[in-house]
C-alpha cells in the first residue's frame, strides 16, 4: 500500500476533460465535412493551421510559465479553440491573420487571465472580433458557396491563396467571393427592398443562403449529439434560438415586408454554432441552470438587435462576448435554493 | 397522495435534487450468508464510539471482565455505555489508533479474551414491553448502548426519547444501504428480517407514530421480499410499508431519504424530528430488539468485508473491537497487494492508515482495494466551470463556487455558499471531470472554520482573563499604595514620641516569652 492519504471518493472518476473536448470536436465534424463541402478545401486547411498554431502556443506559454506543455495541450482546450476560430474565419483567410488570431486568443485572452478555467471571454469569439475590428476587408471576403461559384477552387489553389494570397489565373476576389447572406439582407433592405425582391435572387435557398443552410443543419446535427451525449444541456441553445426566434418573429408579424422569416435568422451565420459551440463554452458562461437560460436567451436577443441595427451583419461573437461580461453576475442572482432551505416543495 | 398513486395503489415516491449512479458491486458479497467470526486474540474497544459525551470507563488494568458487562458508562444525556465484547483480562488502557478519518488515535480498553466467553449476569428480557413504562424501555436501550449503525453512531436512546415523540408522526426506517460494496444491512435483512420488525415495533411504541416507512434500494429484492415476507407474518402491516425506492446514490442519506419518502425536506442545520419525523437504521433496529427481548447489549454487528483485493470477500457478525488485520487474515487474507484500505463505503468512508484499527459499533464495512478500483486521481486540472458537480449535488449546492472560495481561503464566502449543508456524499467528486478532489477542500474548509471560531472563542477568554488580571493587579497595587501610605502616616504619627517605642519593644518581648513558657508548659503535660 502506498502512503499517501487520498480523500473519499474511493472510486475511478467517471469525466474527464480531455474526453469532454474530444465529444465537442467530433460533434464539428458534420458542420465542418458540409463547410468544407461548399466552400472548398480552404477551411480544412485553416483549420489544420489554426491548430498547429495554438498548440505550439499553448505549449510554449506552458513552458514560459514553467509548468509541464503536456498537460495544458493533453486537455484539448486549445485545439477546440482553434477550431471554432478557423471555421468561424473565411476559408481563405491569409494563413498570417490566423496566427494572428490564434496568438491573440491563446496568448492574450486564456492565458495572461490565468489558462485553462480562467478567462473570463470566450477566446475564440474574442479573437474573431478583433481581427473583424482589425482587418474588416479579409475578414468579410467570403467565397461563393459551391453551387454558386463559377470556379471551384483544388486543393493547392486553396493552399496557395491562404499561403501566398495568389488566386488561380483568371481569377480575382470580386469574382470568386460573395456576399454571406447576412450581408446580402442586410444591404438589399438598406437600399428599401422588400423580402420578397431581395429572394429572387438565386443566393437563396428554402430558410436563409443556399448552401449556408446546410452548413447549419450539419452543426444541429452535431449539436444534437452533444445534447445526446449530455456534453452540454439544453438550457443555453434552447434558450438563445428561443430568444433570437421570438425576436425574429415579433417584427415579422408586424412587418413581414422589411424582416426576414425568422427561420431564415436561425440558420444564416453563426447562430446554430454559437447556440451549441459557442455560447455553452462552460468557462465563459453561466454555471446555475436559471442564469444559463437567461445567458441564452440574452444573447438571442443581443444577436437579433446587432444584425438589425449594429454595425456588422452578423452578431454572435459580439454577444457572446457581451454576456461574457455578464455571466459572474447572472451567476449571483440565480443560485439554487440549498436543500432544506424552504421554499417549493413536492 | 396524487390520484394515479391511488389508484395504481402505489406509494408516491419524491426526489431528490442530482445524486449519481455509481456501479454497485454489491455481488462480490451479497451472496455470503452472515458468518460469525471467531473471538479474536485481543480486542480493542474504544471507550467512545458516538457521538456525543465520551463514556467513563468503570474498569483497570489487570480487572477480569465478564462478557456483556459494562466497562464504560455514558458521562451525560447524549452519551452511550460500551461493553465488553468477551470474557477476559484488561491487559491495557491505552490511546490506540481508532477508526477516524485524521488517524487519531483514542483511549481504548485493551481485552485478551480468555476464550470462555462468558456472560455476565443480564438484565431480564422484557417481552411484555407494551405494559411497561416506556422510561423503562428506554432506559434499556440507553444501557444496551445502542447507536445509530449506519455511520452517525448518535445514540438511538436520544433519539427515541420524550420531547419529541409527542410531534413524530413518521418513522422512517434506513435499509437504503446506497453505498457500492456494501452488503451488511442487506444481508441483515434477509436473514433476519422478523428481528428487525421486533425492533421495529418496539421503536413504533416508544414514538406512538402514525406510519412506519422502510425505505430499501430496488437493487435488493431479496432483501424486500424477505422484509415483505415478515410483515405479513405479524400484526403491523396497518400502519408499517416495505418501500422499495429507485437506486441512486445517495438516497441512503438521511435527509435524502426522508424527502425520497414523505416529500418533507429537513431544514438545514435542523434535524428530521422538526418535521415530525425520526430516522433509524435497520441494524440499530435489530440492536433495539436485542436489547429490549433479550436483555443484550449491543457487543458485535455485522460487517462487509470486500473489495477486490480481499480473498474471500464476507460479511461477519464480529464482536466489536476486533482489529481490522483480524477481519482479513479470517478473509484468508488478500488475493492482489490492496492499494488502501477503507472504513466504510468508497464514496464516503475514509482510508485506514493502520490495519490494526478496530471494528465499532458504526462501522459496516471495510474494503480492501485494489489500484484498478481505486485508481489515483490523476493530477486535478484547473475548474472549468462546466456545472456537473451543481447538477449532481444532492444538497443543491454549488460546489464549483465553494471549491473557488475554499481555494482562495475565503472562509465567509464560502458559509455564503453554504457550505456545512454538505454532507460530504462525494457525488461532485466523482463527477468532475478536471479531477478536483473536491470533497477534501470542503473538510479542509470545514476544520479550518471549526478552527477559528475555537481560535477565537480562546482568545475572548484569554481577553476576558488578562483583562481579569489587570484590573486585580492594580487592584492589588492600589491596596499596596494604601496601605504604605497609612503605615508611612502611622509611623509620622508615632515617631516623635520615644518613649512610648521603648515601651511597645519591651511590652512585645514580654509577651514573647510568655508564649514560650506556655508552648514549654504544653509539650510537658502532652509528655507525662
Ligand atoms: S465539475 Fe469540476 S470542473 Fe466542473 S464545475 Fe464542478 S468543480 Fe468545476
Ligand atoms: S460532497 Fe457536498 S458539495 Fe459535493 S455533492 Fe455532496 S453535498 Fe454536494
Amino acid at each position: 500500500m502506498k502512503s499517501t492519504i487520498v480523500s473519499s471518493p474511493h472510486v475511478p472518476r467517471i469525466n474527464r476533460v480531455d474526453q469532454i473536448m474530444l465529444q465537442v470536436l467530433l460533434a464539428l465534424v458534420p458542420g465542418i465535412a458540409a463547410m468544407t463541402w461548399f466552400f472548398g478545401w480552404g477551411v480544412l486547411i485553416n483549420v489544420v493551421l489554426a491548430v498547429t498554431f495554438a498548440v505550439t502556443a499553448e505549449a510554449a506559454v506552458m513552458v514560459l510559465r514553467g509548468r509541464p506543455p503536456l498537460v495544458a495541450v493533453g486537455d484539448l482546450s486549445a485545439v477546440v479553440t482553434a477550431v471554432l476560430f478557423a471555421i468561424a474565419v473565411p476559408p481563405t483567410l491569409p494563413w498570417w491573420l490566423t496566427l494572428l488570431g490564434i496568438l491573440f486568443a491563446i496568448v492574450l485572452v486564456k492565458q495572461l487571465y490565468g489558462g485553462m478555467g480562467y478567462n473570463p471571454f470566450n477566446p475564440a469569439m474574442a479573437a474573431y472580433v478583433f481581427l473583424l475590428i482589425s482587418y474588416p476587408v479579409a475578414m468579410t471576403t467570403w467565397l461563393a458557396p459551391s453551387m454558386l461559384a463559377e470556379h471551384s477552387f483544388s486543393f493547392m489553389e486553396s493552399l496557395r491563396a491562404i499561403l501566398t494570397g495568389v488566386l488561380p489565373p483568371g481569377l480575382d476576389w470580386d469574382g470568386v467571393s460573395s456576399a454571406t447572406p447576412l450581408d446580402e439582407m442586410r444591404g438589399k433592405l438598406d437600399l428599401d427592398m422588400t423580402i420578397a425582391e431581395i429572394r429572387q435572387s438565386p443566393l437563396w435557398g428554402s430558410f436563409g443562403g443556399r448552401g449556408w443552410e446546410w452548413v447549419g443543419n450539419w452543426f444541429l446535427l452535431g449539436g444534437l449529439y452533444l445534447l445526446w451525449r449530455r456534453v452540454i444541456t439544453w438550457h443555453i441553445p434552447v434558450s438563445m434560438l428561443t430568444g433570437l426566434l421570438v425576436c425574429a418573429g415579433i417584427f415579422w408579424v408586424l412587418d413581414p415586408q422589411t424582416h426576414p422569416f425568422p427561420a431564415f435568422h436561425l440558420f444564416s451565420g453563426a447562430a446554430i454554432l454559437g447556440a451549441f459551440f459557442i455560447a455553452t463554452d462552460p468557462v465563459t458562461a453561466c454555471t446555475t441552470k436559471r442564469g444559463q437560460v437567461i445567458f441564452g436567451a440574452l444573447i438571442g436577443v443581443a444577436v437579433y438587435v446587432i444584425r438589425s441595427w449594429g454595425g456588422y451583419p452578423d452578431a454572435v461573437a459580439f454577444a457572446v462576448l457581451l454576456m461574457n461580461i455578464a455571466a459572474p453576475t447572472i451567476d449571483y442572482y440565480t443560485q439554487p435554493r440549498v436543500f432544506g432551505h424552504g421554499g417549493e416543495r413536492g | 397522495m396524487s390520484i394515479v398513486h391511488l389508484l395504481s395503489g402505489k406509494r408516491r415516491l419524491w426526489k431528490f435534487h442530482g445524486g449519481i449512479h455509481v456501479p454497485d458491486e454489491k455481488a462480490l458479497s451479497n451472496a455470503c450468508a452472515i458468518a460469525t467470526m471467531p473471538l479474536p486474540k485481543r480486542l480493542v474497544i474504544p471507550l467512545q464510539q458516538h457521538i456525543g459525551a465520551p463514556a467513563r470507563p468503570l474498569i483497570k488494568v489487570g480487572d477480569g471482565v465478564l462478557k456483556g458487562q459494562t466497562i464504560a458508562e455514558p458521562s451525560g444525556f447524549i452519551s452511550a455505555p460500551v461493553h465488553a465484547s468477551s470474557s477476559g483480562t484488561v491487559v491495557a488502557i491505552e490511546s490506540h489508533p481508532v477508526a477516524h478519518p485524521s488517524g487519531l488515535s483514542a483511549v481504548c480498553a485493551i481485552i485478551e479474551p480468555d476464550g470462555k466467553d462468558a456472560w455476565s449476569e443480564l438484565p431480564p428480557p422484557l417481552p411484555d414491553y407494551p405494559q411497561l413504562d416506556p422510561a423503562l424501555i428506554r432506559e434499556r436501550i440507553r444501557w444496551a448502548g445502542v447507536v445509530g449503525m449506519g455511520g452517525a453512531a448518535f445514540p438511538t436512546a436520544v433519539k427515541l426519547s420524550p420531547g419529541i415523540e409527542r410531534t413524530i408522526q413518521t418513522l422512517v426506517i434506513n435499509g437504503a444501504e446506497c453505498e457500492p460494496y456494501i452488503t451488511c444491512d442487506d444481508r441483515l435483512m434477509r436473514e433476519r428480517a422478523a428481528h428487525i420488525l421486533e425492533g421495529v415495533r418496539i421503536m413504533h411504541h416508544l414514538l406512538g407514530v402514525a406510519e412506519v416507512l422502510i425505505g430499501i434500494e430496488d437493487n435488493k429484492p431479496e432483501a424486500i421480499a424477505a422484509m415483505r415476507l415478515a410483515l405479513a407474518d405479524t400484526d403491523m402491516g396497518s400502519y408499517t410499508e416495505v418501500v422499495s425506492i429507485p437506486t441512486l446514490y445517495p438516497s441512503g442519506g438521511e435527509k435524502q431519504l426522508i424527502r425520497i419518502l414523505t416529500g418533507k425536506e429537513v431544514p438545514t442545520k435542523g434535524i428530521p424530528a422538526q418535521v415530525g419525523i425520526v430516522c433509524q437504521n435497520v441494524g440499530s433496529a435489530a440492536a433495539v430488539a436485542d436489547a429490549v427481548l433479550e436483555g443484550k447489549p449491543l457487543i458485535s454487528r455485522v460487517i462487509t468485508v470486500t473489495g477486490r483485493a480481499i480473498k474471500h470477500p464476507r460479511n461477519l457478525e464480529v464482536p466489536i473491537g476486533t482489529r481490522a488485520e483480524d477481519l482479513i487474515a479470517h478473509c484468508d487474507g488478500y488475493q492482489e497487494a490492496p492499494r488502501k484500505l477503507v472504513c466504510g463505503g468508497p464514496m464516503m468512508g475514509f482510508e485506514l492508515k493502520q490495519p490494526s484499527v478496530p471494528v465499532t459499533k458504526s462501522t459496516n464495512c471495510l474494503l480492501a482495494l485494489t489500484a484498478v478500483e481505486s485508481p489515483d486521481p490523476e493530477p486535478a486540472l484547473a475548474c472549468i466551470r462546466c456545472g456537473r458537480c451543481a447538477e449532481a449535488c444532492p444538497a443543491k449546492l454549488l460546489p464549483q463556487q465553494m471549491y473557488w472560495y475554499a481555494r482562495s481561503k475565503d472562509l465567509d464566502r464560502i458559509q455564503d455558499y453554504n457550505l456545512f449543508d454538505c454532507i460530504e456524499c462525494g457525488c461532485c467528486a466523482q463527477v468532475c471531470p478536471s479531477h478536483i478532489p473536491l470533497v477534501q477542500y470542503y473538510r479542509y474548509a470545514k476544520t479550518e472554520i471549526w478552527a477559528r471560531e475555537q481560535e477565537r472563542k480562546k482568545s475572548e477568554l484569554a481577553r476576558t482573563r488578562h483583562a481579569a488580571r489587570q484590573a486585580r493587579l492594580e487592584r492589588q497595587e492600589k491596596e499596596r499604595q494604601a496601605r504604605l501610605r497609612k503605615q508611612k502616616a502611622a509611623l509620622a504619627a508615632k515617631q516623635p514620641d520615644g518613649a512610648e517605642g521603648a515601651d511597645t519593644k519591651k511590652a512585645a518581648i514580654e509577651a514573647a516569652r510568655q508564649r514560650a513558657a506556655a508552648k514549654k508548659a504544653a509539650t510537658q503535660t502532652q509528655a507525662t
